[in-house]
């Protein structure tokens, strides 16, 4: 077994709702996982599984309409989700921060990136009004920015999208925080500059300890670069287990799924396959059984119990009555 | 500074086509200007010379080139009614109209601007629903009579406002001139004895003013600042842990003030038009009220010159407001 | 059969969001009594509007004269009744010239493009130019103090607004593509104008009128208040507010207070109108 290492983030039994105007959506149902400090976990699952929202429900960040109905996110010891709203401000951007895809819409159109860097480090890096200036230009530098110091009064629509994200990044770790959120931190940009942007939040977490959550819907990224993978489906956590073993012995039919629909080098094409079938329609009033039953090939009578997750091995968790 | 110089180059067509419109506009009434001259017992023929005499006779280009040649030496011609320039007459009625609209204009947007962001802050909050009904009704408001309500609830039955009566009542003396404003002049001489009086009578004409320029307003700020709110740089700051007032001021006002900008030329239009009525409600000495008595006495050369004075500072206002776009929005610096 | 249809799912649509919606339905009645008004103000006044009795002159309203009476005796009342006509009709009838000419030429603008937009354009861009209630004084100035004139002025003045607004739902019609369909299968450029982009703008210009209507009757009640177009005695919402504002001061306030009243009520009827009208044919563009 490995070394036993100290969680930065554990969550617990986190459901959460939305009111629309075609009734109560049940976005997520008691979902669970926990992150190492240092290690890289990935989310992953189709478009509309819930990455986000998990996401967003443990920075406080959910809009309005959204509620969490359940639940605890223990980022140290305090619960992230009993945390009043002044006191998450403070957490946000200095222990636990986020970057977003689509970087260039992330940025202040109409403010110079070395002044949001700069924002950011008087609020929570304890830069002084006299220092903000040269402790951005320092952390544009930090995150492989030629030419900072012009750089930093440069405007979004002025840099290419992976400079944007360099910047986003800088932005996000510039306090050093614990844990960084990243949502789809390459959607969009192209196959080079993915690679060097998830390099360089790997050496950003490298650098400082830092834990990381990789919310992706690319299986095939997730494994370059997760030291963990958790699977979502529909609001449900359905799969946890580490790197290898999940890729390796996938004990959950959607997983498997997910594996089969993902192009490796080995693989050809033609082997491809999509995961038949829809997201199930959340508005339903009971949602605490599998969501995945309506498109399981293995589905029995017994998947119409109450689910949870179950250990499968050790380290190795799965959500399934009947499991591979 | 360039960008200065070539936006000013840029409006020079709008103002070409101010001056061939407001030229067109004298020349439909040819025969009424030189009926008037000759008086009501006229013969055709001397109307006829009257014509001649005024130029009225020749081909239109011409006088079109003549009418620009006056423009460029600033002619706009004389008063039938008062015998003066009409162009003295606006220069000294304007300070005037300019410092009713500015008060207004800052009264308006000291409170629509607050009151939107506030809306869409807390949106569906009770605040939120005063912001609408204002928007609606703020639209509906005719000037003249708000004007009127106002004057007789606060100068009739409260007693709290001076007379309607103009800028100053007849026993103050009007500051020494710097600016032509009499509040501002008053300060600078110190005399704060006409500093209030000028307040008093200033305020409600400017508040009804301001009632109806605080509509379009209100409703732009609201409806810009909710777009923001929701866009992704805003989730970016808060995730920042960015403080609430630095998140709603510094990221969210300054973009959702784009808009509102922009909405201020309508603004300015809706505003130097009701401006006329005002000051005929309150009996502010104006280049409107000069208009508005020029008209009733058939005088038209105030009414063009006041036409194309008017046209002329809009241009230059809307000049303004794109200046002032480009000083917040560095896209539009950049762009072009 | 399927016309029929149609219809039935508008109607039940339209009450659907008047049911929703009960500002709406409370502006429509609103609306169909200032038509009323304007129809048949004859009729309702309870005396003759011009009819002065010096003996009766500046009396407060009275179980005899609701609204009281004017400088001139004559009853308030029923020259507010009958000025609705002399108001709505002028601003119905701007509404619809300028409907009628800014409606085409955006058409064409939208639909041909080239120097036919460049032209209409340029005539639009001339006209914002203008302070618009200035515009408008400047034009009655000039071509006469008459009813006519103050139609034609505010028509002008709202010509940049419909000119443009058909223009650019022309032009999305237009990359729809069915326009390019339509001429592929041997329509004429003509015959396409009316029944391809023609009918589907309707419904955007007709919202555009019940939201111009409002200021339209501001438009003209501004133009008469300073002395322009409509003229003493004839009742006119504008005028009257005029003849009271003197009185005001020595607080006779009834005189102005009913016109003006009832001005503010038709404008306030008529944006909510307009706004909810909007919500029914693009409740995308819901505030
Ligand atoms: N504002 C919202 N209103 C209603 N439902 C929402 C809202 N946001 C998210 N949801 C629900 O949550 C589900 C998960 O969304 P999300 O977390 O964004 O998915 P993803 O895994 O692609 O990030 C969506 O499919 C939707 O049903
Ligand atoms: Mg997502």
């Amino acid at each position: 077994m490995m070394a036993p290492t100290t969680d930065v983030l554990r969550v617990e039994d986190l459901s959460v709702a939305f009111q629309t105007r075609g009734g109560l959506v049940r976005a997520l149902d008691r979902v669970g996982f926990t992150v190492g400090a240092g290690q890289t976990m990935a989310l992953v699952g189709e478009s509309g599984s819930g990455k986000s929202v998990t996401a967003y429900a443990v920075m406080g960040l959910l809009e309005t309409a959204g509620r969490v109905t359940g639940g605890r996110a223990f980022l140290g010891q305090t619960d992230l989700l009993a945390t009043p709203p002044r006191t998450m401000a403070r957490i946000r951007g200095r222990r636990i921060a986020m970057i977003f895809q689509n970087p260039r819409a992330a940025l202040n159109p109409i403010r110079a990136v070395g002044k949001q860097i700069a924002d950011v480090l008087l609020r929570h890096g304890g830069a002084t009004r006299s220092n903000a200036r040269d402790r951005a230009i320092e952390a544009l530098r930090a995150v492989g920015i030629p030419d900072p110091a012009r750089r930093a009064k440069a405007y979004p629509f002025e840099l290419s999208g992976g400079m944007c994200q360099r910047v986003m990044i800088a932005i996000a770790v510039a306090a050093r925080p614990d844990l960084l959120i990243a949502d789809e931190p390459t959607t969009g940009l192209d196959v080079t500059t993915q690679a060097v942007v998830m390099d360089l939040i790997g050496a950003m977490a490298r650098g400082s300890g830092m834990a990381t959550i990789l919310i992706t819907h690319d299986l095939a990224l997730a494994a370059e670069r997760a030291n963990r993978i958790a699977v979502m489906h529909a609001g449900h956590m359905v799969e946890e287990a580490d790197t290898a073993t999940l890729l390796a012995r996938p004990r959950h039919p959607y997983t498997a799924r997910l594996i089969a629909a993902t192009p490796t080098a080995a693989g050809s094409l033609a082997s491809l396959q999509s995961v038949p079938g829809g997201l199930p329609d959340l508005r339903q009033a009971d949602r605490l059984h599998c969501r995945y039953a309506g498109r399981c090939e293995r589905r029995q009578d017994a998947c119409d119990a109450v689910l949870t997750m179950r250990p499968a091995a050790p380290g190795h968790a799965v959500a399934c009555w009947n499991p591979l | 500074m360039r960008a200065v110089l070539l936006r000013l180059a840029g409006a020079l067509p709008t103002l070409c086509g101010v001056v061939v419109v407001t030229f067109l506009l004298t020349r439909v009434l040819p025969g009424d200007t030189a009926t008037y001259f000759a008086g009501p017992t006229a013969s055709a023929e001397s109307i006829a010379q009257i014509k001649a005499s005024l130029g009225l006779d020749r081909p239109l280009p011409e006088q079109f080139w003549r009418y620009g040649v006056a423009l460029v030496h600033g002619d706009l011609g004389m008063s039938l009614t008062t015998g003066q320039p009409v162009r003295a007459e606006i220069i000294a009625r304007l300070p005037a109209s300019a410092e009713l609209t500015l008060c207004a204009l800052i009264l308006a947007i000291g409170i629509a601007v607050p009151l939107g962001v506030a809306a869409a802050v807390r949106q569906g909050s009770w605040i939120d629903h005063i912001c609408r009904v204002v928007a609606t009704a703020g639209v509906s408001l005719p000037v003249f009579f708000t004007g009127l309500l106002l004057v007789y609830v606060f100068y009739f039955r409260l007693g709290w406002m001076p007379a309607p009566l103009g800028r100053l009542d007849a026993f103050a003396t009007p500051p020494h001139a710097v600016t032509g404003f009499f509040l501002i002049d008053a300060l600078l001489a110190r005399d704060l004895v006409t500093a209030r009086a000028a307040l008093a009578q200033i305020v409600l004409p400017a508040t009804t003013l301001a009632l109806f320029a605080l509509a379009p307003i209100a409703r732009i700020t609201r409806a810009s600042m909710l777009a923001v709110l929701g866009s992704e740089f805003i989730r970016t700051a808060r995730a920042s842990g960015l403080s609430g007032p630095t998140v709603v001021v510094t990221y969210a006002l300054r973009n959702a003030l784009l808009p509102v900008v922009t909405v201020l030329g309508m603004v300015f239009s809706f505003l130097l038009g009701a401006n006329v009525l005002v000051e005929k409600v309150f009996a502010w000495p104006g280049i409107g009220s000069y208009a508005v008595e020029a008209l009733i006495a058939s005088d038209f050369a105030p009414v063009q010159g006041f036409v194309l004075t008017m046209a002329v500072l809009y241009v230059l206002l809307n000049l303004g407001i794109d200046l002032l776009n480009r000083a917040i929005d560095p896209r539009a610096r950049r762009g072009a | 059969m399927t016309s029929t249809s149609t219809i039935n799912a508008t109607v039940s649509h339209i009450r659907f969001v008047l049911g929703e919606n009960p500002v709406t339905l409370g502006a429509a009645m609103l609306f169909a009594a200032f038509l009323v008004m304007a129809a048949a103000g004859g009729v309702l006044a309870p005396y003759d509007p011009l009819a002065s009795d010096t003996m009766r002159a500046l009396q407060a309203p009275t179980w005899q004269h609701w609204f009281g009476t004017d400088q001139l005796g004559r009853d308030i009342l029923s020259r507010v009744i009958v000025a609705a006509r002399v108001d709505i009709g002028i601003a119905l009838a701007s509404v619809t010239l300028v409907f009628a000419a800014g409606g085409l030429a955006g058409l064409a603008a939208g639909f041909f493009g080239g120097w036919v937009d460049a032209v209409i354009g340029r005539i639009a861009d001339n006209i914002m130019a203008f302070p618009l209630f200035i515009l408008a004084m400047g034009i009655v100035a000039a071509l006469g103090n008459t009813i006519p004139n103050i139609v034609l002025a505010t028509a002008i003045i709202n010509f940049p607004l419909y000119a443009r607004v058909a223009r650019a739902e022309t032009m999305t019609r237009r990359e729809a593509g069915f326009v390019d369909a339509a001429r592929l299968s041997g329509h004429r450029d003509g015959a396409l104008l009316l029944t391809q982009v023609l009918p589907n703008i309707m419904p955007i210009m007709v919202v555009q009128m019940s939201l111009t209507m409002g200021y339209a009757i501001l438009n003209a009640a501004g133009l008469s208040f300073i002395g322009l177009g409509v003229r003493p005695p004839t009742a006119e919402w504008g005028i009257m507010v005029a003849e009271g504002a003197s009185f005001i001061v020595s607080g006779e306030w009834w005189i102005a207070l009913f016109p003006g009243a009832t001005l503010m009520l038709a404008v306030f009827c008529f944006n909510l109108l307009g706004d909810g009208l909007r919500d029914i044919v693009d409740p995308r563009r819901r505030t």
